[in-house]
């Protein structure tokens, strides 16, 4: 595989939420190496753009080129289970995603003290923590992420940060969602709300009633 | 896929798990009902093949509703879909996982509990054949329901309403089953009705799962 074929591609990519058009002719090009940082207000369709990518959702319209086995997503949720510990959660998507180790992950995110403690005596910014060890633990090319940085304190955002740069300087890419500069030298903003979709025309409200 | 079963299994022991609720629930049943229906052995005798299935039944539907929901709640799912685990597997994992904490016990438990409802001696060996040939079928066609209920709060009793009518020709070859070996009856024809509809189900019933399960995730 060639350096520089991109990881992700769109076409006038069209974004909805529960049958609702956020976003429209979306055009997008991540190459090996590059980073994009999503903007916008709340509900301007960042999620719904990001599940959209990681295929989660059917995209309403366009095109839409990525290889499926290139991706990671971090939503808003960790997927952390609180009976398990620290190190049980990151090995058990060690193993889902079939890679080995979970040691680079745990001292990546200042976790390795906190490896045999239960998730669930876990504060919210620790949770977090687990949850971005995951995308390391994965090995995937392309991040999605969904406002990372939540609960973080400043510490653990520089460390969220310097991940991200070395994932980048191993050729890896990243979408992320977030508001917080975190940074990174290389990269790209792109306001999802110049992509608004035009609102449904006036005639649709009178086929409610059809 | 053996690291999601083992982790279900896992967090099946662990506290709040729910490992346990359903044999619990089973004893609960099978003791109450001689209580109920007064000191008649021979009487107890004839219901017995009905009231440990609808209890084995009835104690395989209480734990359905954690079957995703909790993995729906704190994003796992989520995670789990665009992990390199095909979804089909990931029902099969779990509907495995439920069997083995739920059903795999209720085996075990029932020739003990057909002692306490005074259950004919030859049917033993039927009981313990129809349930582990027919709980397998209860497991995933759950597996179904819960799927289909999953971005539902507190959806429980909608997951019933859907599922107890799939678990009806279960429930009436599995008793009957082990009615007509308490009655020395030859017992051929339940089992294989009973075989059919586990097969049925865990051949089919796996791809319309994850199909809901992708929808109910958009």
């Amino acid at each position: 595989m060639s350096d520089t074929r991109p990881l992700l591609e769109t076409r006038a990519l069209s974004v909805g939420r529960g049958g609702v058009g956020l976003l429209e002719g979306v055009d997008l090009r991540i190459m090996p190496g590059s980073a994009l940082v999503l903007r916008g207000p709340n509900g301007s369709g960042k999620t719904s753009l990001l599940r959209t990518l990681a295929g989660l959702q059917p995209p309403r319209d366009g095109t839409l080129e990525a290889e499926p086995d290139d991706i990671v997503l971090a939503g808003h949720l960790d997927g952390v289970k609180p009976t398990l510990s620290v190190a049980e959660n990151l090995r058990f998507w060690a193993e889902i995603f079939g890679t080995s180790g979970i040691e680079q992950a745990l001292r990546t995110f200042d976790l390795d003290r906190l490896r045999d403690r239960m998730a669930a005596s876990l504060s919210a910014g620790q949770k977090r923590r687990l949850g971005l060890a995951r995308l390391i633990v994965a090995g995937r090319k392309l991040w999605l992420l969904d406002e990372p940085t939540v609960s973080l304190d400043q510490e653990a955002t520089g460390l969220f940060a310097s991940a991200v740069r070395a994932h980048l300087d191993q050729g890896g890419a990243a979408i992320i969602a977030t508001h917080i500069d975190l940074g990174l030298a290389p990269i790209e903003h792109m306001d999802v709300s110049r992509y608004r979709a035009a609102p449904p025309a006036p005639d649709d409200f009178d086929e409610a009633f059809a | 896929m053996r690291a999601l079963l083992l982790r279900d299994l896992r967090l099946a022991m662990r506290a709040g798990g729910g490992f346990g609720l359903a044999m619990a629930f089973f004893l609960i049943v099978v003791v109450l009902v001689p209580f109920a229906v007064g000191p008649r052995a021979d009487l107890h005798s004839a219901i017995a093949p009905g009231v440990l299935w609808l209890g084995a039944l009835l104690a395989c539907l209480l734990s359905l509703d954690r079957m995703f929901a909790l993995d729906w709640e704190d994003g796992t799912l989520d995670l789990l879909a665009t992990a390199p685990l095909p979804l089909e597997m990931v029902i099969i994992a779990k509907a495995l996982a439920h069997w083995l904490t739920t059903g795999l016990p209720l085996v075990l438990l029932a020739p003990m509990l057909g002692i306490l409802l005074n259950l004919a001696p030859e049917a033993y060996g039927a009981l313990t054949l129809s349930l582990a040939v027919g709980t397998p079928a209860l497991s995933v066609i759950g597996a179904f329901g819960a799927a289909l209920t999953v971005g539902v709060k507190r959806g429980g009793l909608l997951l019933s309403l859907l599922v107890l009518p799939l678990y009806v020709p279960s429930l009436i070859f599995g008793a009957d089953m082990v009615r007509r070996a308490s009655e020395g009856g030859a017992v051929t024809t339940p089992l294989l009705l009973l075989a059919g509809i586990t097969c049925g189900a865990i051949a089919l019933l796996p791809f319309a799962s994850a199909a809901v399960l992708r929808v109910n995730l958009r």
